[in-house]
């Protein structure tokens, strides 16, 4: 047998929780081939959020933390002020970085903490069961706005990367997708820059994953991706919003 | 010996310094000391207050609800005060800023115009608080004037540790005009 | 080391820097402030890091954060801010995590006063926040003890790998009384923690959670952990009695209360009438045997506190309600005074002691 598909070391050998077609899993995966193809897996520490990927520290082959709902760039900071030289990371869904822990992402940011933020947003609440995030864009249901986003009633989805684009703190902010295996590609070199750049000690980096919920969004799998990609990418457009010049050129 | 102290002014007027002064001067002597400030909003321009323990045995509380001394150098300050000294306490009144007299009749009253006496004597209205300090020494003997001296050392910052000499004078005025 | 006369807030940061503390987050409050001020200047004397983090929910977490990386942390506050910091203590306990807590308490609730209080000592001792947790709960009444304690509540913290709590009140944090400091501590020396994460390096990953999803597993680590509170109640408790042996009347009072009480206590002394003052140091766990002991000759105990009667409660639980246990409380940032003290102390004397 010759071996196509090989776990990255970062990776435990644990079997993830979550949904079929859930692209959490893909964004495991990067995180981790990233870790293995820098060489720091025994110096990262990474910090799970609560949401569905609550249970990150069971996947993850690196001295981990679970954190409070939204906490994770605090406790990052605790640690990485501790640990100066150690590779620092939280991986954060919606809810969490842009609801109840947006005062701890935008400090972090603005201290320019030298960590590395995954933020995973699939515009909903995916753990509780579907409730309406952040980030729910205007018409979409979610269980707690059963007839679509109000704006006048519940107001407009937050954009994360451009706020914090603006912060002289953050180093690199960029916003991807994992919809096709094209953006999944350029999705682990955006990752594998906001670790660089940690690296090179220049200041707050946080990749913003555009990832689905088939489960919550009532979509098969496939549909979620073309949901994805029709509905999320025109209110979160992909790129680059901010990087040091040389990453940049 | 107990010697339990309340002093009071404006926020201004140097009665948190003053006060640990006196309590650094009674650990020159190896008593048992505390300090205690009020704090808060109050400090802004308000009255504030201190409260300084000098004792021979450990300070049980630092807590003071009957002063044996009272140091007054405004007037809310006395009409704040006057009423919780012990009987037979000692009153210091800065009577440059505080016009009217005491309702007591049972306390030591030494009614010093310091401010003014400050500026005549030294030029200096900032060691007024030293002219009652150096009464208060004369009358209770609770500290030394030598610990006081000494303890100008702790209280003042360095680069103001060339006014020493005038503080002590204005001490020693106090402790004149308390035994006139 | 010649004495030095400090305030309790800075005295507490000095005290914390000797016993190895090199990491300090935390958010402006009165009456504590001078804590922070102080360790602003000195943490980076000496290498260490203070942060003064957005809020209190994120000072704690920073907390969470740097004691699970193996330090020696610190944070400090007073009472809303401490409510604030409960959802972060609980984590912290859960996770089985060392490091220390100040409450310099004021008067409450809601915004309350910034005056002293000492009306959180529910929330103190009976954990706080949610969950089967406890705190290990000191409680200083001078600042040569504040600073005796800070040392202790690090060790404890490390030996139990628990969240320790120092609480004072807005009278300790102010006031200045002569102190020791003990020699300073070199946290390279600290015992190491292989516990904690810091890079998995030829290892397996240490994980810093307190996540059970598995009831049965949950209800383990509970066991566990109360397995930790018995043993500290074992051979942690301490205490102050002063005066007890052949008091017919024994003061309760913790912290800057208690200074209160022993001046109570002489004052009644003076007047023939035989008090004493039994004074809890750690307010969890609760010296119980010692409690019985100090008032097994009394046939009155007055518990005095600034709140509404939160003490007394534990008071008469401890003394297993043998003896009449009566209350005299202020609020609000009220401080008792020694008079009204003595005066109930009377009071009592009159009635024969008896009745709670
Ligand atoms: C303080 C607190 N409030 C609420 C919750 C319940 N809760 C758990 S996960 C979650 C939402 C998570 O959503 P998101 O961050 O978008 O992550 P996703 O599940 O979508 O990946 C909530 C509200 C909690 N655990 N803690
Ligand atoms: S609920 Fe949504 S986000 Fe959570 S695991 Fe399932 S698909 Fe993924
Ligand atoms: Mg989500």
């Amino acid at each position: 047998m010759i071996t196509v598909f090989e776990k990255p070391k970062s990776l435990t050998p644990a079997k993830t929780h979550y949904c079929p077609g859930c692209t959490h899993g893909i964004i495991h995966r990067l995180v981790a081939e990233v870790i293995d193809e820098l060489g720091v897996r025994e110096e990262t520490i990474g910090i799970a959020p609560v949401g569905c990927s609550v249970l990150a520290y069971n996947y993850f082959n690196v001295d981990m933390y679970e954190a409070a709902h939204g906490r994770a760039p605090a406790v990052a900071t605790g640690i990485k002020r501790v640990h100066p030289d150690k590779v620092v990371f939280t991986y954060q869904g919606d809810g969490d970085l842009a609801a109840i822990g947006t005062a701890e992402i935008i400090h972090a940011a603005a201290r320019g903490e030298k960590i590395t933020t995954i933020f995973v947003n699939n515009a909903i609440y995916g753990m509780t069961g579907g409730q309406m995030a952040p980030t729910t864009l205007i018409g979409q249901t979610a269980t707690t706005a059963p007839n679509g986003r109000d704006p006048e009633v519940q107001g407009y989805p937050i954009r994360m990367s451009e706020i914090l684009a603006t912060m002289p703190g953050a180093a690199y902010i960029a916003r991807v997708s994992v919809h096709n295996p094209q953006e999944v590609a350029k999705a682990k070199k955006a990752i594998k820059t906001a670790f660089q750049v940690q690296l090179e000690r220049k200041g707050f980096a946080m990749v913003e994953v555009l990832s689905s919920c088939p489960t919550n969004w009532g979509l098969t799998p496939l549909k979620a991706l073309e949901w994805l990609k029709d509905n999320m990418i025109p209110y979160y457009p992909l790129g680059v919003q901010k990087a040091p010049e040389e990453v940049k050129a | 010996m107990l010697q339990e102290i309340i002093l009071a002014g404006f926020g201004g007027q140097g009665v948190m310094s003053m006060g640990q002064l006196l309590a650094y001067a009674g650990m020159e002597e190896n008593k048992q000391v505390s300090w205690i400030p009020s704090y808060g909003p109050e400090m802004r321009g308000g009255t504030a207050n201190c409260s300084v323990t000098l004792s021979d045995t450990p300070v049980s509380s630092p807590l003071i609800d009957e002063p044996d001394t009272l140091f007054v150098l405004n007037r809310p300050s006395l009409e704040k005060f006057e009423g919780s000294v012990k009987p037979g306490g000692l009153l210091l009144l800065n009577s440059s800023l505080v016009k009217v007299e005491p309702q007591r009749t049972d306390l030591r009253v030494l009614k010093l115009p310091v401010d003014n006496l400050a500026q005549e004597k030294f030029g200096n209205s900032r060691v007024a608080n030293m002219i009652l300090v150096g009464a208060f020494v004369a009358v209770t003997g609770a500290v030394s004037l030598d610990s006081v001296v000494g303890a100008l050392k702790k209280v003042l910052p360095e680069h103001r540790h060339k006014l020493i000499p005038l503080n002590r004078q204005a001490l020693e005025l106090g402790v004149e005009l308390a035994q006139s | 080391m010649a004495k030095v006369l400090m305030k309790g807030n800075e005295a507490l940061g000095e005290a914390a820097i000797r016993a190895g503390c090199r990491f300090f987050f935390g958010y402006p409050i009165t009456p504590q402030s001078e804590l922070p001020h102080y360790l602003a200047k000195r943490l980076p004397e000496v290498g260490g890091v203070f942060l003064q983090a957005e809020s209190e929910v994120a000072a704690i977490n920073m907390v969470y954060g740097a004691a699970g990386a193996g330090a020696r942390v610190m944070t400090s506050s007073s009472s809303p801010g401490v409510s604030l910091k409960m959802e972060g203590i609980s984590y912290i306990a859960g996770a089985e995590l060392p490091c220390v807590i100040v409450n310099m308490q004021r008067g409450g609730p809601g915004l309350g006063s910034i005056q002293p209080g000492q009306a959180d000592y529910f929330q103190a001792v009976k954990g706080g926040g949610h969950g089967d947790y406890r705190l290990l709960v000191l409680a200083p009444a001078s600042i040569q003890e504040m600073v005796d304690l800070m040392g202790l509540a690090f060790a404890l913290a490390d030996k139990y790998r628990n969240p320790v709590m120092i609480l004072g009140d807005g009278t300790l944090g102010q006031m200045m009384e002569p102190v020791e400091f003990p020699e300073m501590l070199d946290p390279e020396k600290l015992p190491q923690k292989p516990w904690a994460a810091q890079g998995a390096k030829g290892r397996e990953p240490n994980i810093i959670n307190s996540l059970y999803l598995n009831p049965l597993e949950l209800e383990d680590h509970n066991l566990k952990l109360q397995a930790k509170y018995t043993q500290m109640a074992a051979e942690e408790t301490r205490s102050e009695s002063y005066y007890t042996d052949d008091a017919d009347i024994v003061l309760v009072g913790y912290g800057s209360s208690a200074r209160v009480c022993k001046a109570a206590v002489d004052q009644a002394r003076q007047q023939g009438i035989k008090a004493g003052l039994f004074r809890p140091i750690t307010l969890f766990p609760f010296p119980k045997a010692e409690i019985q002991a100090a008032c097994r000759q009394a046939k009155a105990v007055l518990t005095v506190e600034m709140s509404m009667g939160q003490l007394v409660e534990d008071v008469r639980y401890n003394l297993e309600f043998r003896v009449p246990v009566h209350f005299y409380g202020r609020a609000g940032g009220m401080v008792p005074t020694t008079r009204a003290v003595v005066s109930k102390i009377t009071e009592l004397v009159q009635e024969g002691g008896r009745s709670a």
